[in-house]
C-alpha cells in the first residue's frame, strides 16, 4: 500500500493512503470551497446528479450533518442510512447493506462503523461506488484529522501573516503537536499522528499508562510521560475525549483523577505558548478533558473545526469522484 | 468392498524409523507384503507411487466437523472428503457442535453420522457441561463409548479448581484431557495478537500471555494431579518451552501446533479480512520463525489442523463480529513440509512422526477399538499383517492451492493462491483408496 498524490478517484480510507501531496492537495481544494462557503448563496453545482451515501452504523451527529451539508453544497443528492433505522438490525449482513445501497446508486458511500476495518471491507464488496471512511472503531477517522490540519494550518498562517491558501505544508515543518488523553481507544489520534506526521510535525503522545497503544513507539512519535512538562513546548495541543462507550471508562480510576493528571485545566492552558491553539475533534466533555473555559478561549479552534469540516468534506467528496477544476470555477 | 488387492509401486516407504524404497502390497485391507519389488498378482490395482513418501494415513488430532449443528458450515461428510484429499485417515472431532458434544448420546450421534465417512471419526468429549466451564460432564458414560480425550476447545476452562477435579476425574478414567489455553480475562475479548499490527489498525488485541499463562497453570496442575493432558494450538514460542520443559522433567504432557501458526503471521490482518481471523491468534513473523524452528528440534508432538469450517456470511462481517477459524485438512501436510524446510532434506520420519504416528498415539487410536465406531488403528508401523491405512505423498509436485480444488462446505482456506510444494497422491483407508491419483474417490 503505497501513499498517493491525490486523491482524484479514489477511495479515503486511511490518511496513509496519502502522501504530504496527497493531504496539501485536500487542504487547497478545501481553500476553494470554503469560499464557496462564505456565499450568499453556498452552494455549486458540482456533484448535481450524485448520490452521496451516509452509511452510520455507529450513532453519530456532528460528522453526519457535517458530510451531508458538503454533499448538500455540492448539490448532490443525499440518502442515509443509520443503524437505528435500518435493517442491519434485522439481521442483513454488512455486505448485503452495502451491494443494496449500491444498487440504488450510490456513487460515494460514508461509512462509520463501530468495527475497525469495516470501510476498507466495504470498499472490496462496492463494485463502483467510492468509499470514504467516517471514522471506524479505533482505526482511523480521516477526514477529521485533514479538517484539525486545515484548522491548525488557518491558525497558523493567521499567526504568522501568511495566506493559508498555497501555503502547503510549510507551516507543519517542525511544528511541534502535542495529542493528549485516551489515545489507545481512539481513531482520531491515529489520523491526526499519520497525517502531522507525513506533513512534517512532530508528533508527542501523552496519556496515561492505561489509555496509550502498546507500541506507539513504532507510530514514530515521542511518548511523553508528564503533561506539564510536554505542554509548554507544544505548539498545537489536540485534546481528545474519553472514549468511556469504547472500554476506557475501566481505565482510569476516576474522571477527576483524569482531569488532574491530563485534562487541560485552566492552570495548564496558562502554560501555553502565546501562539499554541488547542484542538478538539468533539462532542466535547466539558471540565474532563477540557476546562469550559479553555474551551471558549480564543485559541480553542473548536468551533473553526467545526465550519472549516463542511469544506474539507466537500473537497473530499469532490475529489473521490474524480473532481473537475472547471466545475470548481463555477459560479452558482 | 472388494478391490481386494492393490499394489502401491515404485514409492519410499516410511517407517517409524527410517524410510526405503519399497513396494506394498494390499490384500483385505492388510499390508501383504513389502518389499523393494513386488510383481503385481493378478487382478490387483496398480497405485504409481514413483516419486512419492509412503506413509501411514494421517491423523487430525484437532477437527471441528460441525455436525451436529452447523451443517451449513460443514458436514462430517464433506469434512471426511477434505480429510481424504489432504491424506488423512481419522480425524478426532472437537465436542463444540450444537448441542455440544458432552453426553454418550451425541457421542454416539456422532458415530452413527460418521460410518460412511471418507475417513474414520474419533471424537473429543467435553470436559464441562455445555461446554460452559461450570459442571463436568459425564465423562465416564464417554469413555465407555471409547472416547480417550476431552476437550473444552473453543475456549479454555477458566476455573482452575474445576480443571483440577477434571484432571483428577480424568485420571482415574485412564483418558486425556485437551486445553485451549487462553486465559479469558488476560484475552479480554482480543480479536487478534496484541502488538504492533493491532495497535496500528485499531483492533482489540489479546496478549500472548493469555495463552502462556494457562499452560503454566496446567502445567501445575498436572504436577499436582498426576494426570495426562495435552496442549492443543500452542501458538507462542513461550508457551511450548514451558512444555518442553515439564516433558523433560518427565510430566506426561504433549503438545500441537496448528500448520497456520506455522505458516501466517498477523500482518496478514491489515487487510482486515475475516479470513485471517483465528484463535489464537497469528502472531507476529519473529513467532512464527521461532515456532518453524521448534518444530524442527521436536518441540511439537503433532501438527493438528484445527480445522475449522465458516461459511461465506460468517466471514462477511467486521472482523470484530465475524467467528475465529481457518480450514486446514486439504492441507495442513504442505504446510508442514515447507515449515520444516522444504522438501530438500526433508526429515520423511519427522513428518509422519508429527502428522500420523504420534497423534494417533496421543488419541489412543493405534489400536482398533470395538467399543468406538469400529475405528482400526492408525499411524501404524506399516507391517505386514497391519490395516492399510495409508498416506501416499508426491514430494515433486509443487503447485497453487486453488478455490476450486476446496472441498469443504465453506471456503475459508488461508492456503487458496499459495503455492505448496507436495501434494498428497493416494490415501487409502483400510486398504481402499479414499484418494487416487490427486481425486478424491466420489
Amino acid at each position: 500500500m503505497t501513499a498517493t498524490d491525490s486523491l482524484l478517484g479514489r477511495d479515503l480510507l486511511s490518511v496513509a493512503d496519502l502522501s504530504a501531496a496527497g493531504i496539501v492537495e485536500v487542504l487547497e481544494v478545501a481553500e476553494a470551497f470554503a469560499e464557496v462557503s462564505r456565499r450568499s448563496v453556498p452552494k455549486v453545482p458540482t456533484l448535481r446528479g450524485k448520490l452521496v451515501a451516509t452509511l452510520f452504523f455507529e450513532e453519530s451527529t456532528r460528522t453526519r450533518m457535517s458530510f451531508e451539508t458538503a454533499a448538500r453544497r455540492l448539490s448532490a443528492d443525499v440518502a442515509s442510512l443509520s443503524v437505528a433505522t435500518s435493517s442491519v438490525k434485522k439481521g442483513e449482513s454488512l455486505r448485503d447493506t452495502v451491494t443494496t445501497v449500491e444498487a440504488l446508486g450510490a456513487d460515494v458511500l460514508v461509512v462509520r462503523h463501530p468495527s475497525s476495518g469495516a470501510p476498507i471491507q466495504v470498499s472490496h464488496w462496492a463494485e463502483h461506488a467510492r468509499v470514504v471512511n467516517g471514522g471506524d472503531g479505533w482505526h482511523e477517522h480521516p477526514s477529521q484529522a485533514l479538517l484539525d490540519a486545515y484548522s491548525v494550518r488557518e491558525a497558523v498562517c493567521a499567526t504568522r501573516g501568511l495566506l493559508a491558501e498555497g501555503s502547503g505544508a510549510s507551516v507543519f515543518e517542525g511544528l511541534r503537536v502535542l495529542i493528549v488523553g485516551d489515545v489507545r481507544h481512539s481513531r482520531v489520534a491515529r489520523s491526526q499522528v499519520l497525517c502531522y506526521r507525513a506533513l512534517g510535525a512532530r508528533v508527542t503522545l501523552c496519556a496515561p499508562g492505561t489509555l496509550l497503544p502498546r507500541d506507539a513507539g513504532d507510530w514514530g512519535v515521542e511518548v511523553a510521560d508528564d503533561f506539564d512538562e510536554a505542554l509548554g513546548d507544544a505548539d498545537v495541543v489536540s485534546l481528545l475525549r474519553l472514549q468511556l462507550e469504547r472500554g476506557s471508562g475501566a481505565s482510569v480510576p476516576s474522571l477527576p483523577e483524569f482531569t488532574a493528571t491530563h485534562g487541560l485545566t485552566e492552570r495548564r492552558a496558562a502554560r501555553l505558548g502565546p501562539d499554541a491553539v488547542v484542538t478538539h475533534p468533539g462532542p466535547m466533555t466539558r471540565g474532563v478533558e477540557i476546562a469550559s473555559s479553555v474551551a471558549d478561549a480564543a485559541n480553542a479552534l473548536v468551533i473553526r473545526q467545526v465550519a472549516n469540516g463542511v469544506a474539507v468534506r466537500m473537497a473530499i467528496l469532490y475529489l473521490v469522484l474524480g473532481g473537475n477544476p472547471s466545475l470548481l470555477e463555477a459560479s452558482p | 468392498m472388494t478391490a481386494s488387492r492393490l499394489l502401491l509401486a515404485g514409492g519410499t516407504v516410511v517407517f517409524a524409523d527410517g524410510a526405503r524404497r519399497a513396494d506394498i502390497l494390499v490384500e483385505d485391507a492388510r499390508i501383504a507384503a513389502v518389499a523393494e519389488h513386488l510383481d503385481a498378482p493378478g487382478g490387483a490395482i496398480v497405485l504409481d507411487a514413483s516419486g512419492c513418501a509412503v506413509g501411514p494415513g494421517l491423523v487430525d488430532l484437532h477437527a471441528h466437523l460441525r455436525e451436529p449443528g452447523s451443517e451449513e458450515a460443514e458436514t462430517i461428510e464433506s469434512a471426511s472428503r477434505a480429510a481424504a484429499y489432504g491424506g488423512y485417515t481419522a480425524v478426532v472431532a472437537m465436542p463444540n457442535t450444537d448441542p455440544a458434544c458432552d453426553s454418550a448420546s451425541v457421542v454416539a450421534d456422532v458415530y452413527q453420522r460418521s460410518r460412511l465417512a471418507h475417513c474414520e471419526v474419533a471424537v473429543a468429549g467435553a470436559i464441562t457441561k455445555g461446554r460452559e466451564g461450570t459442571a463436568l460432564a459425564p465423562m465416564a458414560e464417554m469413555a465407555e463409548l471409547g472416547v480417550r480425550i476431552f476437550t473444552d476447545d473453543g475456549t479454555g476452562v477458566q476455573d482452575g479448581d474445576l480443571m483440577r477435579r477434571a484432571l483428577e476425574y480424568a485420571k482415574g478414567l485412564g483418558v486425556t484431557l485437551a486445553q485451549h489455553c487462553e486465559d479469558a480475562s488476560l484475552a479480554a475479548g482480543g480479536v487478534m495478537h496484541e502488538g504492533r499490527w493491532s495497535s496500528m489498525l485499531g483492533l482489540r488485541g489479546q496478549p500472548a500471555l493469555a495463552e502462556t499463562s494457562m499452560v503454566a497453570r496446567d502445567l501445575g496442575l498436572v504436577e499436582l494431579t498426576g494426570a495426562t493432558m495435552h496442549f492443543l494450538h500452542l501458538s507462542v514460542p513461550a508457551s511450548v518451552r514451558l512444555v518442553q520443559e515439564a516433558r523433560l522433567a518427565g510430566q506426561p504432557v504433549t503438545c500441537e501446533v496448528a500448520p497456520h501458526h506455522l505458516t501466517f503471521d498477523d500482518a496478514r490482518c491489515a487487510t482486515y479480512s475475516p479470513l485471517w481471523k483465528v484463535n489464537p491468534p497469528l502472531r507476529p513473523e519473529a513467532m512464527v520463525a521461532e515456532l518453524r524452528g521448534l518444530l524442527r528440534d521436536g518441540a511439537f508432538d503433532a501438527v493438528a489442523t484445527d480445522h475449522a469450517p465458516h461459511p461465506p456470511e460468517a466471514k462477511d462481517r467486521t472482523f470484530d463480529d465475524a467467528p475465529p477459524g481457518m480450514l486446514g485438512l486439504q492441507h495442513a501436510l504442505g504446510a508442514t513440509v515447507e515449515a520444516l524446510g522444504g522438501v530438500d532434506g526433508l526429515d520423511l520420519v519427522a513428518l509422519f512422526s508429527l502428522l500420523s504416528r504420534r497423534p494417533a498415539a496421543i488419541a489412543r487410536l493405534r489400536e482398533a477399538d470395538e467399543r468406538s465406531a469400529g475405528h482400526s488403528p492408525q499411524g501404524g508401523d506399516l507391517l505386514v499383517g497391519s490395516v492399510a491405512n495409508l498416506c501416499v505423498v508426491d514430494l515433486d509436485d509443487a503447485h497453487e492451492c486453488t478455490p476450486h480444488s476446496i472441498l469443504s462446505r465453506s471456503g475459508n482456506s488461508p492456503y487458496v493462491g499459495r503455492r505448496l510444494a507436495v501434494s498428497v497422491r493416494h490415501t487409502l483407508l483400510r486398504g481402499i483408496p479414499t484418494k487416487r491419483d490427486g481425486e478424491v474417490v466420489a
